[in-house]
């Protein structure tokens, strides 16, 4: 495990190094922030209005209850923007493009591809992983953003459809506003761009050690998604406290 | 098909001294050392699991030693900068072509990826070595719609731009039908009549050993138990090169 850990900090390390190079590798950056952005914008769409939605309709009638209506959207607002988008696109992208990098890099590596690269000097962490990191890296954070906009919406839709809650679109809106700041849109962006580097790195350097055949490919890619997520949560912790005021 | 290496030659000379190496406790190398003069085509055979593939990883600093070295041209690579001071290039067993590459894409990689030349001279470099060997027009097929031994002309072709002092081949033959064999085998002797690059086969083929060698060394579990020419590895006495050259098939 500590071996692993080690690797992933000198691989991480290698990438910011090779960061001068990203020009170069343009190209490559531009395809993989397509299929990172753009390929999960159906799925960053349904997934975020429906966790907004069932946000509402889990506090809403309680804080109606109460006669807290107008904290309805604040509190959507928040989980949304602070911690449920985030988290929620961390683990989408984890499971989505951390597998399929993890998959790609390791059959490289099996079918001796790599081996070819470095044989043609090529180093293997500017040609295959720099691009795929920059890409997440931008990419994941705009999808968080996505999703914290796409959740607010289906909070409101769903407060203003449901009976038990019954607050106009606007009066939800209204409320968010008194409750939610640029300042934690931002720290959900920021914990975006963390969780990112997160995915990045341990699915490349899963896909990097991958071993032996197909069943290697396939143990690289469990690998690479469970200990991804394990990371995502536990980082969620550390920057939560960090950014804790 | 030739005795004597091409005087034409680029080619850089290869000497491995001494060379060990373990794979979890198992001796896979065991002190080995060989001389390749430059421009000469060396083939190196024996059984299945000997250490050849392992020797050629060495050579082309894929794998690091457990001891011994390898000089190029009189200098360790281990040595900073002797690794990118040659040209050298292998052909892998399996090809090793970029599977989400176009076959044009596969043969400039090193081109592009190096910024070596403009983008249209890349093109034209990548007809010329796909026309060398024998596949014109093939730039836009992915490597997929391709046969084995298409494969493997295209995996010498990208080996071809980087004009190479030094060419490795890991199995060239295997898995092709006895056409495609004496097609790959054509085109190694050719390449070295051309441009004199030294050729390091690895082959348990015994034709395309005899037909193409100025020299062989024969390895038997990690270590060499012959080399010379063809004539002289022919008529070696030792009993498992004789088993190895007269292994057939005989029908009870």
């Amino acid at each position: 495990m500590f071996q692993n850990i080690g690797e992933m900090v000198l691989l991480f390390w290698h990438t910011l190094l090779a960061l001068p190079l990203m020009w170069r590798q343009r190209d490559k950056v531009f395809d993989q922030f397509y299929e990172i952005g753009n390929a999960s914008l159906l799925m960053v769409c349904v997934l975020s209005f429906f966790i907004g939605g069932v946000l509402a309709l889990q506090t809403g009638p309680t804080l109606v209850e109460r006669g807290l209506h107008n904290y309805v959207g604040g509190l959507v607002g928040f989980s949304m923007a602070k911690e449920l988008a985030p988290i929620m696109m961390a683990i989408l992208i984890a499971g989505r493009i951390g597998s399929a990098m993890a998959a790609e890099i390791g059959s490289m590596r099996v079918y001796q591809e790599i081996d070819a690269l470095q044989t043609m000097n090529i180093n293997p962490v500017h040609y295959l992983v720099l691009p795929r990191l920059v890409a997440i890296a931008f990419a994941l954070p705009m999808l968080v953003v996505f999703s914290i906009l796409v959740g607010w919406l289906g909070g409101a839709v769903v407060a203003s459809a449901t009976s038990q809650i019954d607050i106009t679109m606007q009066a939800f809106f209204v409320s968010m506003r008194d409750a939610v700041k640029l300042e934690d849109v931002a720290n959900g962006v920021f914990k975006g761009f963390c969780f990112a580097w997160i995915v990045g790195v341990v699915s490349c350097h899963q896909g990097l050690v991958t071993r032996g055949g197909p069943r290697g490919i396939g143990r690289s890619v469990t690998k690479a998604v469970v200990n991804s997520i394990i990371l995502i949560v536990v980082f969620d912790y550390v920057l939560t406290r960090i950014l804790l005021k | 098909m030739m005795s004597t290496p091409s005087n034409n030659h680029s080619g850089v000379s290869v000497e491995v001294r001494g060379l060990r190496r373990s794979f979890n406790n198992q001796e896979v190398l065991k002190g080995l050392d060989l001389v390749v003069r430059p421009g000469e085509i060396f083939v190196i055979m024996g059984p299945s699991g000997s250490g050849k593939s392992v020797l050629l990883r060495h050579i082309i600093g894929l794998e690091a030693p457990n001891a011994g070295e390898i000089l190029i041209n009189g200098e360790s690579i281990q040595t900073p900068g002797v690794m990118n001071k040659y040209r050298m290039a292998m052909v892998f067993q399996s090809g090793a072509l970029f599977n989400s590459l176009t076959v044009g894409e596969n043969v400039g990689i090193y081109l592009t990826e190096h910024h070596l030349r403009p983008p249209e001279e890349i093109t034209r470099i990548v007809a010329e070595k796909l026309e060398t060997v024998g596949l014109k027009g093939t730039e836009s097929k992915l490597p997929s719609e391709l046969s084995g031994g298409m494969k493997k002309r295209v995996a010498i072709a990208r080996a071809l731009v980087i004009e190479p002092q030094l060419i490795l081949y890991d199995e060239p033959t295997s898995e092709l039908d006895p056409i495609s064999a004496v097609v790959i085998a054509e085109e190694i002797f050719e390449l070295n009549r051309r441009i004199g690059v030294t050729s390091l086969v690895v082959s348990h083929d015994r034709d395309l050993a005899f037909g193409i060698a100025h020299r062989i060394a024969v390895i038997n579990e990690g270590e060499i138990i012959a080399i010379g020419s063809p004539d002289e590895v022919k008529r070696s006495s030792h009993p498992v090169i004789r088993n190895f050259l007269h292994a057939d098939f005989k029908p009870q």
